[in-house]
């Protein structure tokens, strides 16, 4: 609902505009909440596991180790860079566990809240904001396993892992735009939460995710493949912790610019939805 | 003017109804989509006049509905706010604009200072974590700061009287436990203005008092409350003026006194000749709960109830019984024979010639409890068949404060009767006597 600025002391709120921008103050304000929601759901998360957060390894290993059994029944080669298969995939799975963590929490975050949303206010875009935290709790659990099976199978780090923040600022981007589009979509149409499982196993095969690009994509494709956000920033993974080529400049500023096309567009789609969310969801 | 806390201009809100809802599912989006791009060569080709046509929307169209129109009120700092009106009034809307949650159609409103709302108790509660996880999972949702819950912490668990279970999973706790817990986070928010919804009709009634004991003491505080309910004994011991909403429409805003009072006047509207014809010889004129002054039917009242029929042939003798219903049963019946009557009914079972008759039957006070009634009259012939019956006729008894004292919860059971208790000393030795043989 809009402020307008404060005259004699008041808060005005009225029907608001259409199209609006993120109220950044706003949203720091309520900053807490969004660790008050991450904080929740990392509670639930592992409440009756035998095993808890080491899921967060077995996941990514478990998967890499159906990768690398099917790639050798294939005898396929799905990487050019001479690392072992192991940590070149897990370099690619841990972030896309990430992003798919979040994207699967965040589809529903609205309407698993709407018994909140329809009694309290608060910018609604704090549970797609506090759906990333969870997926990051894992990511850095699972990183130190990177860390610690790298020296075991002889792969030395990378002097480019201090751009690793920087990397990972830009998949949490991606993630956060996809996350922003989904969710205000499924408050609308429930049907999104069945698409998005589709969605994602799709996306994992057309992301640089158990393969490395350089050595599926053909050269003359790569500007297409490059237009899929992920693409970029999973090799950008793979360049800065285990020292492989950076990818093209062509290719990285499609991808940069398609995640920032997305961001903005999910920033302006969800304001736009938010005022419906308590009526409809 | 600088007191004023809370500036409502015109607030308005409209719901859709049916079809003309936007798509919920993406099927129907695509299906409204190419439904859409199909009617694009037809609208290419039709006249101006008509695609503007389809673009104005009718000023009444059916489909839509308007919870609330043209609302306009102030409350000044410290205020306390009742919102009373029937059950589809628009009360629930008018907070949901102001806690923020729902967007008005048109008007605004203005606020100074910090607002918590209480839509409910035990807000964002999740099953799975402890009472302790709860409260600062709650207070945070409810907008107290990390630092705020601490610093409260213990109030919150004493006023909830929960400490023993703080580290149990809230979906072990007894509802009543979960409600306590609840009320006590909500009451530790220190918000300058206090939105709270009906949230006073849960709890055990030890409980309740302490609810009221503390928003007593948070209005007295200074702070600004609105609060809806349909106790009029908690809005007229707590309110000092209260806004009465009636179809969505503001009838009466100011002081509490005179809102109830306007609020009994919209039960006083007529009602309608229930009068049904079984026979011919009588005809029932009409049937009603009688009012005599601009007030309010509470549980103090007597409550005297109308008959009005004309007898159209000579030497007729009848009797008239009546039926109270409530909530589907029937409550009890009486009939006006001699026996069954303070004073005997002079035309019971005597001759009646052609003329209007008025029968009363007043029930009497402290009897019924607060809530809906229905009403029956029935006439029946010398030997005892229906000749002629009402319909249900409604009658609304409203709480009065009278037998509660200082208890403000729900007060159980049909009826309320007034009833005669005493307790008085006996000697010891007779006690044992009495009671151990």
């Amino acid at each position: 609902m809009s402020s307008n600025t404060a005259e004699d002391g008041f808060r005005y709120y009225g029907p608001r505009p259409n199209w609006q921008w993120v109220d950044v103050a706003e949203l720091w304000r309520f900053r807490e909440l969004i660790w008050t929601f991450a904080q929740r759901d990392l509670k639930i998360r592992y409440r009756q596991t035998a095993v808890g957060a080491v899921w967060a390894i077995l996941q990514p290993l478990l998967t890499m180790a159906i990768f690398a059994v099917l790639f050798g029944l294939l005898t396929a080669k799905p990487t050019s860079s001479g690392i072992p298969y192991a940590i070149t995939c897990l370099c690619g799975l841990i972030p896309w566990k990430l992003f798919e963590g979040t994207i699967t929490a965040s589809t529903t975050s609205l309407v698993q809240n709407q018994n909140i949303l329809q009694k309290v206010y608060f910018p609604k875009m704090i549970l797609p904001l506090a759906s990333l935290i969870p997926p990051l709790v894992d990511f850095a659990i699972a990183f130190c396993l990177l860390l610690v099976l790298m020296p075991f199978f002889g792969v030395a780090y990378s002097i480019k892992m201090l751009a690793l923040p920087l990397v990972l600022i830009g998949l949490l981007a991606v993630s956060l735009a996809v996350s922003l589009w989904l969710s205000a979509l499924n408050a609308i149409y429930r049907d999104v939460q069945f698409i998005v499982p589709f969605m994602l196993q799709i996306g994992m095969f057309i992301s640089p995710v158990v393969y490395e690009m350089n050595a599926i994509i053909p050269e003359k494709w790569r500007w297409l493949y490059s237009l899929n956000p992920m693409a970029g920033v999973l090799e950008l993974f793979r360049w800065s912790i285990l020292g492989l080529p950076a990818p093209s400049f062509s290719s990285l500023a499609i991808s940069l610019s398609g995640t920032l096309l997305l961001l903005l567009g999910g920033m302006f789609y969800f304001r736009r939805m938010e005022r419906f969310f308590s009526d409809r969801i | 003017m600088s007191d004023v806390v809370i500036r409502v201009e015109g607030l308005g809100k409209k719901f859709k109804l049916g079809t003309s809802e936007p798509y919920y599912r993406l099927s129907e989006a695509i299906v409204g989509l190419a439904r859409h791009a199909a009617a694009f060569p037809k609208r290419l080709f039709s006249s101006s006049t008509s695609s503007d046509a389809s673009n104005n929307i009718p000023a009444h169209a059916p489909n839509e509905f308007w919870a609330l129109k043209d609302i306009n009120f102030e409350v000044k700092r410290g205020d306390v706010v009742g919102i009373i009106g029937r059950n589809g009034a628009g009360k629930s809307t008018l907070l949901k604009i102001l806690s923020q949650i729902t967007e008005p159609t048109e008007g605004r409103f203005g606020i100074k200072g910090r607002v918590a709302s209480l839509l409910e108790v035990g807000t964002g509660f999740h099953p799975e974590l402890t009472g302790r996880e709860n409260i600062f999972l709650s207070g945070s949702i409810l907008g107290m700061s990390k630092f705020e819950i601490k610093r409260k912490f213990d109030e919150i668990t004493n006023f909830a009287g929960t400490d023993k279970f703080l580290d149990t999973p809230v979906k072990r706790y007894s509802s009543g436990m979960q409600v306590r817990l609840g009320f006590a986070i909500a009451a530790h928010l220190e918000p300058e203005i206090l939105i709270v919804d009906e949230v006073l009709a849960v709890g055990d009634a030890e409980f309740q008092k302490k609810c009221v004991g503390k928003m007593g003491e948070v209005s007295k505080s200074g702070r600004t409350i609105l609060f809806v309910s349909h106790n009029l004994a908690a809005v007229r011991s707590m309110c000092n003026k209260s806004l009465l909403l009636q179809n969505g429409i503001a009838r009466f805003f100011g002081d509490t006194d005179h809102c109830l009072k306007e609020y009994s006047n919209s039960f006083r509207q007529p009602i309608q000749n229930h009068a049904a014809h079984l026979g011919s010889q009588i005809h029932i004129l009409n049937a009603y709960v009688d009012l005599p002054d601009e007030r309010l039917l509470t549980t103090d009242d007597r409550v005297t109830l109308k008959l009005v029929y004309r007898v159209s042939q000579p030497q007729i003798t009848i009797s008239i019984g009546l039926a109270v219903y409530r909530e589907g049963e029937l409550l009890f019946s009486s009939v006006n024979r001699p026996g069954a009557s303070e004073t005997p009914d002079p035309f019971y079972k005597i001759p009646m010639d052609p003329c209007v008759y008025i029968c009363d039957c007043t029930l009497p006070g402290y009897f019924l409890n607060d809530g809906d009634y229905f009403i029956t009259f029935r006439i029946y012939d010398n030997s005892n068949n229906t000749i002629a019956e009402t319909s249900g006729i409604q009658l609304t008894i409203h709480d009065s404060a009278t037998m509660r004292d200082d208890y403000l919860g729900i007060w159980q059971g049909m009826i309320r009767p007034q009833l005669s208790w005493n307790t008085y000393r006996q000697d010891h030795t007779l006690a044992e006597n009495n009671y151990e043989t």
